[in-house]
Formats: C-alpha cells, sequence, structure tokens
C-alpha cells in the first residue's frame, strides 16, 4: 500500500510540475511583457567622414529591433533615433555623449561604440553606470586588457587577424614576403604575421605610402624569388604595389589584411588584383542568406561592414529581454553567460569580453570582385 | 646590412631607380630655374608637376579611354602627343597662374624673401588641398588604363629586365634636358635668363625686360614638370592629389644635390638620388630609404656647401 502512495505521489508531483510548466510556456508564448519605453541604444559615427559605417551597424541591428518589436506587441524595444549618439567616430566627440546615454534609464544595453577610440574614451562612463555593451566594430586588441566587465566585442581583434593569416598561408606557401607600409596598423599586423611564419618567412621589408615608387621593395621580393607575398596596410598602396609587382613581372600570391578590403583595390590595380586574398574580421555580406533578404528588402543594397555583426549584438540582448532581464544588472550578467548561435559565428564571450574561437573570415579576388570565402 | 640583397638586385634596382632619377631630375629642374633667376625656392613647383599628370589623365578621359586599350602605330603616337600636350598645357598653365597669382604682387610690394617662401608652402598646400577636397574622386588614387604596352621587356643587364617605360624615361628626360640646354645658352631669351640671373638691376638697365624673362622662367618650369607628369604617368598610370609632396621634396634635395640654379646639376642630383635610394633600401632595409638619400645630401652639403656641380646659372662662366 505504502509503494502505491509513493507511486502516486510521484505521479501526481509530475503530473502538476508538468501542468505548471506547460502553463508558464503557453503564457510566454502568448504575451511577453516587459516595462514601457525600455530601449538599447547605439554610439557610433552617423555622419562625417566615416557615417557610412555607422549607418551599416544601426541599419543591420534594425532588422533585429523590427522582428522583435512585430511579434512581441506587449514588449516593445525602443531602437531609434532617440537613443543614437552620433560621435562621428571621434573620441572628442562621443565622450560628452556617454553620460547623456547612461542617464536614460530605459537605456538597458548598448550596440557599440563602433570604433576603437571612442570605445577606449567613453568604456569607464559605461562601466560606472553598469551599462553592457556590445562593439559592432571596435577591433584594436588593448580595449579588452582593461578589466573592464561591460565590455563585449562581437568580432576578432586585431590580434586574431595575424594568426588567421598565417594559417591561410601556410596552406598554399612556401616562401613568404613579407611587406609592411611602416602605419600602426600596417606594422602591427605584419610583426604578427612575421612572428607567426617563422622560417617561411623569406624575406622582409618595408615601403613608405607617401612614395610612388616601390621598386626596391618589388625587386627584392623578386630576387628571393618567393611565391606569396603578405602585405600590411591599406588598398591604395596595395593596389600601386600589386600592380608593380605584375608590372615587373613577379608572379606571387597576394595576401592582405582588411585595410585592403574595399572595392577601390581592385578599381586601382586592376587585371594585377586577381586572385588576391584578403582577410577581415567582419563578416560577409552573405554570411545569412536569410539577414541577407531581409536586409536587401528594407534597405535596397546588400549587408555592409559590420552589418551581420550589429544583428548578433542586437540579438544578444533582445534574448536578454526576452528571458525577463530589464536591468541594466541582469543584462549584464545574462551576455556574460550568453553561448548561442549567431549568424556571423558561435556567440560566447571570454570574461574578457572578446568573442571566443577563430573567427577570422578569408575573401578573394575573382572576375574583378571580392569573394568571400568563409572563416579561415 | 642585407648584402645579398643589395647584390642580388644591383641590376634592377639600378634601372628603376635611374628611370626614377629622370623624373627627379625634370622637376628638380623647375626649383633650379626659378631658383636661378629669382633666388626664390618655388615649393608650390611639386603641385605643378601633380597639375600635369592630371592633364595626362585627363587627354585620356576626354578620348573615351576607360578600359585597357593598348594602341599601335599612328594611334599610339596621337593619344601619347595628346596625352603629352595636355600635360604640359595643365603643368604651364599652373606655373603661370602662380607666377601671376602668387609672385608678381608681392614682388611689386617689394616683399622680403621670406614671404615669397611662406607664400610659395602656402601656395602648394593651397592647391593639392583642393585636388584633394574637390577632384572626383578626393584623396583616393586615380588609376588609369593602359594604352602603351610600357612593361614588355627590350632586353636585360644581369638580373634587371629594360622595360620600354625604363628607357622612354630616361631617354626623354634626357632630350628635354639637351634642349632646355641649348635654349638656356644658344637663343636670345636664354641670354636674357642668363643675364637676370646674374644680375636683375644690370640687366633692366641693358634694357632687359625682366618681369617677360621671369614669365619665361615659369614657363619653361613648367615644360619640364609637365613633361616629368607626362613622364611618371606612363610610368606608373595612376596619380593622386599628394603625388607631388614627396617626389617635390626628393626633386628638390636632387636640385641641391647637383648644385641648385646648375642645369646639369639637376640631372646628376637627380640620377644619383635615385640610385642612393634603391642601393640604400636594399642595403639597410626599405625602412632607410627617405633617411639614406637625406643623409647623403647632408654629407655632400658638408663637402660641397654649393652641391656637386656648384650654382653655374648664376655666375658669369656662361
Amino acid at each position: 500500500v505504502r509503494k502505491t502512495i509513493r507511486v502516486a505521489a510521484v505521479v501526481a508531483v509530475t503530473a502538476m510540475a508538468g501542468a505548471g510548466f506547460t502553463a508558464g510556456n503557453a503564457q510566454a508564448a502568448k504575451a511577453l511583457k516587459c516595462p514601457k519605453g525600455i530601449s538599447i541604444g547605439f554610439m557610433g559615427a552617423l555622419s562625417g567622414e566615416n557615417g557610412a559605417l555607422g549607418q551599416n551597424m544601426v541599419n543591420g541591428a534594425s532588422i533585429a529591433f523590427d522582428e522583435w518589436n512585430k511579434a512581441n506587441k506587449t514588449c516593445q524595444v525602443k531602437f531609434d533615433k532617440s537613443t543614437f549618439k552620433d560621435s562621428q567616430g571621434s573620441p572628442d566627440q562621443a565622450s560628452p555623449l556617454a553620460p547623456a546615454l547612461v542617464a536614460d534609464k530605459n537605456v538597458l544595453g548598448l550596440i557599440g561604440p563602433g570604433f576603437s577610440g571612442e570605445t577606449k574614451a567613453t568604456m569607464p562612463v559605461f562601466e560606472a553606470a553598469t551599462l553592457p555593451m556590445i562593439t559592432p566594430g571596435a577591433t584594436n586588441a588593448k580595449l579588452s586588457t582593461n578589466g573592464w566587465k561591460m565590455f563585449h566585442r562581437i568580432l576578432a581583434n586585431d590580434d586574431k587577424q595575424g594568426p588567421g593569416i598565417v594559417k591561410l598561408m601556410k596552406k598554399t606557401a612556401k616562401k613568404v614576403g613579407v611587406i609592411d607600409d611602416a602605419s600602426e596598423y600596417g606594422k602591427g599586423l605584419a610583426d604578427t604575421v612575421r612572428a607567426g611564419l617563422g622560417a617561411l618567412k623569406v624575406s622582409d621589408t618595408q615601403i613608405d605610402p607617401k612614395s610612388s615608387d616601390f621598386s626596391a621593395a618589388v625587386n627584392q621580393m623578386k630576387a628571393a624569388g618567393v611565391d606569396t607575398v603578405f602585405y600590411g596596410g591599406y588598398y591604395a598602396e596595395a593596389a600601386k604595389l600589386v600592380k608593380a609587382m605584375a608590372d615587373a613581372g613577379v608572379k606571387v600570391q597576394f595576401v592582405a589584411g582588411d585595410g585592403v578590403l574595399d572595392q577601390k583595390y581592385i578599381d586601382n590595380a586592376g587585371a594585377a588584383a586577381e586572385g588576391s586574398l584578403v582577410t577581415a574580421t567582419g563578416a560577409p555580406a552573405d554570411v545569412n542568406p536569410a539577414f541577407q533578404a531581409k536586409f536587401k528588402a528594407k534597405f535596397g543594397t546588400d549587408p555592409a561592414i559590420y552589418s551581420p555583426e550589429a544583428y548578433d549584438c542586437a540579438q544578444v540582448f533582445l534574448a536578454a529581454i526576452k528571458a525577463g532581464k530589464t536591468n541594466r544588472k541582469a543584462i549584464a550578467a545574462f551576455v556574460a553567460a550568453y553561448d548561442a548561435p549567431g549568424i556571423t559565428k558561435q556567440i560566447k564571450f571570454t570574461p574578457e569580453g572578446e568573442v571566443a574561437g577563430d573567427a577570422v573570415y578569408a575573401y578573394q579576388v575573382t572576375g574583378g570582385k571580392l569573394v568571400p570565402k568563409g572563416i579561415i | 646590412m642585407h648584402f645579398k640583397v643589395f647584390l642580388d638586385t644591383f641590376w634592377p634596382n639600378t634601372i628603376d631607380g635611374l628611370s626614377l632619377g629622370a623624373i627627379y631630375a625634370l622637376i628638380a629642374l623647375g626649383y633650379t630655374l626659378v631658383y636661378g633667376v629669382l633666388r626664390l625656392i618655388n615649393f608650390a613647383n611639386s603641385e605643378v608637376f601633380m597639375i600635369g599628370t592630371f592633364g595626362a589623365s585627363s587627354a585620356l578621359w576626354l578620348l573615351g579611354i576607360r578600359t585597357e586599350s593598348i594602341k599601335t602605330g599612328p594611334a599610339l603616337i596621337g593619344v601619347l602627343v595628346l596625352m603629352f600636350l595636355f600635360s604640359l598645357l595643365f603643368s604651364i598653365a599652373t606655373a603661370l597662374a602662380l607666377e601671376f597669382v602668387a609672385y608678381r604682387p608681392l614682388r611689386r610690394r617689394n616683399a622680403p624673401r621670406l614671404v615669397f617662401l611662406i607664400t610659395a608652402i602656402g601656395a602648394s598646400l593651397a592647391i593639392s588641398e583642393s585636388v584633394g577636397a574637390f577632384g572626383s574622386k578626393k584623396r583616393d588614387t586615380y588609376a588609369f588604363p593602359r594604352v602603351w604596352n610600357t612593361r614588355a621587356k627590350i632586353f636585360s643587364i644581369g638580373a634587371g629586365d629594360v622595360q620600354v617605360r625604363n628607357l622612354v624615361t630616361v631617354i626623354g628626360a634626357i632630350l628635354m634636358m639637351i634642349a632646355l640646354y641649348a635654349f638656356v645658352n644658344k637663343t636670345r631669351l636664354g641670354r636674357g635668363m642668363r643675364a637676370v640671373a646674374q644680375d636683375s638691376e644690370t640687366a633692366r638697365i641693358l634694357g632687359v625686360n625682366v618681369n617677360q624673362v621671369i614669365l619665361l622662367t615659369f614657363l619653361i618650369g613648367g615644360v619640364m614638370a609637365g613633361g616629368a607628369a607626362f613622364l611618371y604617368f606612363l610610368y606608373y598610370e595612376s596619380t593622386r592629389y599628394s603625388v607631388g609632396f614627396l617626389l617635390g621634396v626628393k626633386s628638390f634635395t636632387a636640385a641641391v644635390l647637383g648644385g641648385i640654379g646648375n642645369i646639369t646639376g639637376a640631372l646628376l642630383g637627380g640620377l644619383l638620388l635615385g640610385l642612393v635610394e634603391n642601393y640604400g633600401s636594399a642595403l639597410l632595409g626599405g625602412k632607410w630609404k627617405d633617411v639614406v638619400a637625406f643623409a647623403v645630401l647632408v654629407l655632400v652639403l658638408m663637402v660641397r656647401p654649393s652641391g656637386l656641380l656648384g650654382e653655374k646659372l648664376g655666375r658669369a662662366r656662361a
């Protein structure tokens, strides 16, 4: 008899629990309720020289908010001009905007700042106000070394690109020449590549980007008999360099970092650019066809650089709100523990706020266009 | 010291160094002539060159050449002549505009020499920044389609290939300089130039129209810069608003190296600088290229303060 009672009790408890669970679920599906006026902020360049980049971010994220607000009538999350802070990408302009942003208690999270300089300048303010942020574009590696708990970066930082490039070159290269433009970005990237290549690197030099003549560097590569050349620098000089090599009859696989990821590289170098490999930490336009289609339907163009990343940033915050987190502290904790696939990659943050795992993409110039080749 | 790199790249670096050196030499003549006659360093000469490269590209644009189209025979000669004329036209117009707008008003007011120098630097910045701000591609590179297969190899010296562009640049520059030398030394107008260079007051008293001579000097400087622009454009097939800056500084260095005011000195200085840069770059590494160029200048000036061949245009010898 005792046994029967026990079984009955177990059955009853299970049934109740099951019923309760189902009921709770049904309620969530019916209507997720949250405080009125909650919003996610944005900070970045929306005007000025780099205004297009910030606009790319806002556009990408807005796709996620449109979907959410359509599906959740009783839990509207604002993401519009009232919560956008246009810093023009400059640290000086961003600094006074940050306190205004954190003062708005309805702002629960921040997408951005878009660039590294402004992130460095404003991060202490967000940190003090416990405002969790996820940047879709600031890639300076040092940003994650400040002990900021609110800092998250959804794409690989500059230091991860070098190892990605080395991995890419090691697939085919036997003798590599490395050239850089002596800029902070170009030399920095080239130095990580140099370190990673080891004995594969047989020739090494530097060019002056202000110069028009790169013949000394080209002749050095030719004499060394390299099969692959890595260039650390920007597209304008990369175009001249790759053309100068082709003109001098140097046939090599040309490889460069995201400073060269620009159609103007191909426009300026012409046929010489064909076959070049270019890497980037940002995902290509077609990384997710569904996203690409939605983006095209709303804006009439393909997603541009940083749009997919911004969409992923938005998804992380919306997942937090879906889980019932409606204050900054709870959202910050949720973001720190987040681990789910995004459209650009698996989204999971290290304690420092870096996205975990490989996240460097390769492109190859094919038929005069930069064609995505996926994650290296 | 990378002796192996230096030896391996010796011939190619010599060929490319001489080619770029020839372009330096032509631009250097603009500095040298104006200095010889006016004792003025016309820093805006680099922009006279820059505008000239846009002249050559405008010719291609006007002809409707947008993609690579290799021409041969009369068609090629026609295109080249047009490009050359446009380069000259653009450069001469810029040089004369500088004289009329920037320098002549100052001379009329007897402005001190320092004012001329600052005006020259200001004019240089104003011109290049205007092109950067208002040009159709702003601060980006303007790349142009190939009309002449200047990359065809003619012969080799050691590991170095001599291409059509190398020969055209060096021979073109030398021909222009011979013409200039003959003009300055053999013609009546050239004699006027030399007279003003020696002593402008006495020349004026003896009936030389000094303002006309100065205008002529700017015009010839423009012709040389225009020629350099044409050759540069054939050689590199692209241009940019800032293209004159470093080339201008290097050409000025070449002029001082050879002896400012001295026509043969400009040629020698230009070729030498082109070679030394490439050799230094191979021997010490690419980042030392500019250091080597200016170190050589300092060393030469320590031994010969007026340059390798001295300041000749203004001397009584001619």
